[in-house]
């Protein structure tokens, strides 16, 4: 307590409370009573609302910001469109369902659970259909994790353009799956007729109008995907795929087909819409990588960010943000104040973290006001180190669309303010 | 008593009927086909009735909706065009998107000759057929397309992750930093979000 730089450091903090206290809200100036604390207020006095109110609660007014967002010039209409999770008033590592981000081709379909069909076919000994109770009657695991869109970020091959983290890395949610392991399903279906499984595929679809039809290799299919009928506790919401959705651990969000319909087993791939025109990544040759199934390392620090300002003066701050890889574990996630010249490494949130799945991160730090780069670093259990974009772009271009992965930098002011920004 | 000798005797076996009503995908060569064809100019009158509204009269595309003819030897490109002519690796892909998920809003409306017509029409509209072309079932799987080669399977295994497995730098790691593009000079976030922010 004798160190001098202490004794300055909290003076300095005094003196930037002082200087925040213009606001309504300030928790205590010297010598001045809070009368929140020193009048009853309405709530410790008065009745709130009674238990019968709210049978399916939403979040408090208060936290309005909490929402999805859209970028109309994204897409030519709101159908076969995208939407971003409020990543940056997030915490921990679960997605909450009601603000976890969609993507639709042709829309949010309403699926009965009693006009549901699951139907397996091709090279199997039994062409069989299922009914959604009878999929709940199969032996169920549970498993957490990321579902990212193959074009998050995407937006930012060129160049800093979207600001805010919602928007730059949004297209991601977490969530806890309940459902039956594909695996179990074809299992059921008999796969001798298919023989040699090594070169077999399944190719899955949807119920809705565009299909979104993928394929799939038989040894991922037979490996950790899922068909989910639970999220985060409850059934999957209507845009999340109501009542079944494939769950395609690591993999690109466009495979984790919603409203599952049908599961082909074949002996090669459809070469489907979407897995030809779109999710495959064009080259700076003019040539395109097919099949990226994989989504690396990624990781992004959600605050302080554009729309998570520093508000609160100098002195103790949270950096905190997600990272996330389709290899498996984050061990180890890296944050640099100077754009990458200088790197400290971060906190994990949990003791052990989920295998491709979210992980949350901490760097309890201090601000007192200087311009920093921000940027986070992350590493798989693989030994992959997340790269930068110019190292990306060396290797695919600018035109890949998809699997951005790069680093982030977010520029911090001395106003607290935050900026997407690129750096040399 | 279960109704197979393994597994867990769920689910009932599917009909050939609903095999046939939902099983519509078609693989590259044309595998899955029905039975069918349909000319050019048949195509150009479907695709005026039902396509033309958002992807033009010549497949050219309308405001934000996908261009579906040109673009040829774009791909390296700047800004690169990828269209059913300049990018799409197989005949098949057409066919059945159409097929199962076109027009958009009124999908699956189309029958056989009509999708054969209007893959007809895209191809003459990408300058990859003359007029009089007829595409049927059987010259299906003749039919080459522009870009047929121009894919390669992911080889990040090879290009990317045998560079970047690697313990990173953690100090003195470059000599200088400095801003090279900035978001808000770009401007293009939505308005709303700033104007809660303010």
């Amino acid at each position: 307590m004798s160190d001098p730089t202490q004794t300055s450091r909290r003076a300095f903090l005094r003196g930037s409370a002082a200087a925040l206290a213009g606001g309504a809200a300030t928790a205590a100036s010297a010598g001045t009573p809070d009368p929140l604390i020193t009048e009853v207020q309405s709530w410790a006095s008065g009745l709130g609302e009674g238990v019968d109110e709210t049978p399916y609660g939403l979040p408090i007014e208060f936290e309005s910001d909490v929402v999805r967002r859209n970028v109309p010039w994204l897409t030519a209409d709101p159908i076969s469109s995208i939407n971003f999770t409020p990543i940056h008033a997030l915490d921990g590592t679960i997605t909450p369902q009601g603000c976890a981000f969609e993507r639709h081709h042709s829309g949010a379909i309403e699926l009965r659970k009693e006009d549901y069909r699951l139907m397996i076919n091709g090279l199997v000994d039994t062409p069989l259909v299922f009914t959604y109770a009878d999929l709940e009657r199969f032996p169920r695991e549970n498993h957490v994790y990321f579902c990212e869109c193959a074009a998050n970020t995407g937006m930012e091959w060129a160049g800093a353009q979207l600001n805010g983290v919602q928007f730059t890395h949004g297209m991601i949610h977490n969530m806890e799956y309940s459902g039956v392991s594909l695996r179990t399903l074809l299992e059921e279906a008999g796969l001798d007729a298919a023989g040699d499984l090594a070169d077999k595929w399944v190719y899955v679809e949807g119920a809705d109008a565009s299909s979104n039809g993928r394929s799939i290799p038989m040894e991922k299919a037979l490996d950790d995907v899922l068909v989910a009928f639970k999220a985060n506790g409850e059934a999957l919401r209507k845009e999340h795929g109501y009542p079944v959705r494939l769950v395609v651990p690591g993999w690109e969000g466009n495979m984790w087909v919603k409203w599952l319909r049908r599961i082909e087993v074949m002996d090669g791939p459809v070469e489907s819409r979407e897995e030809t025109s779109k999710y495959t990544d064009v080259l700076a040759d003019g040539t395109a990588r097919k099949w990226t199934w994989v989504m690396d390392a990624k990781s992004v620090i959600t605050s302080p960010s554009p729309q998570a300002p520093i508000t609160h003066g100098a002195g103790p701050l949270v950096i905190t943000g997600l990272a996330w890889s389709g290899h498996g574990k984050i061990t180890r996630v890296d944050v640099s104040k100077d754009g990458g010249i200088t790197w400290e490494t971060a906190r994990l949130g949990k003791a052990e973290e989920d295998s491709k799945a979210l992980t949350r991160f901490y760097l309890d730090t201090e601000w007192n006001g200087e311009d920093w780069l921000l940027q986070a670093r992350a590493m798989d259990e693989t030994g992959y180190i997340q790269p930068t974009k110019d190292q990306l772009r060396e290797v695919r271009g600018e035109n890949s669309i998809y699997h951005n992965n790069c680093i982030q930098t977010w520029h911090i002011t001395p106003d607290g303010e935050a900026e997407n920004v690129e750096v040399s | 008593t279960p109704v197979f000798a393994e597994g867990y005797g769920l689910g009932r076996e599917a009909l050939p009927e609903e095999i046939q009503a939902w099983d519509v995908d078609i693989r590259p060569g044309g595998a899955g086909l029905p039975e069918g064809s349909g000319d050019v100019w048949t195509g150009e009158e479907v695709f005026a009735d039902y396509c033309a509204v958002c992807h033009g009269d010549f497949a050219e595309g309308v405001d934000n909706w996908p261009v579906l003819a040109g673009g040829f030897d774009t791909l390296a490109d700047k800004d690169p065009v990828k269209t059913v002519g300049s990018y799409w690796p197989h005949l098949s892909t057409v066919w059945d998107y159409v097929n199962r998920s076109m027009p958009f809003g009124g999908a699956q409306t189309l029958e056989p000759d009509e999708v054969y017509a209007i893959v007809a029409y895209i191809l003459y509209s990408n300058d990859m057929v003359d007029d009089d072309f007829v595409l049927s079932d059987e010259n299906f799987a003749e039919f080459e397309m522009y870009n047929e080669g121009g894919f390669i399977v992911d080889d990040r295994a090879e290009t990317e992750y045998t560079i970047w497995r690697k313990e990173p730098c953690m100090e003195n790691c470059k000599d200088s930093v400095e801003i090279t593009m900035r978001a808000s000079v770009v401007d293009v976030t939505p308005e709303e979000t700033a104007e809660e922010e303010a």
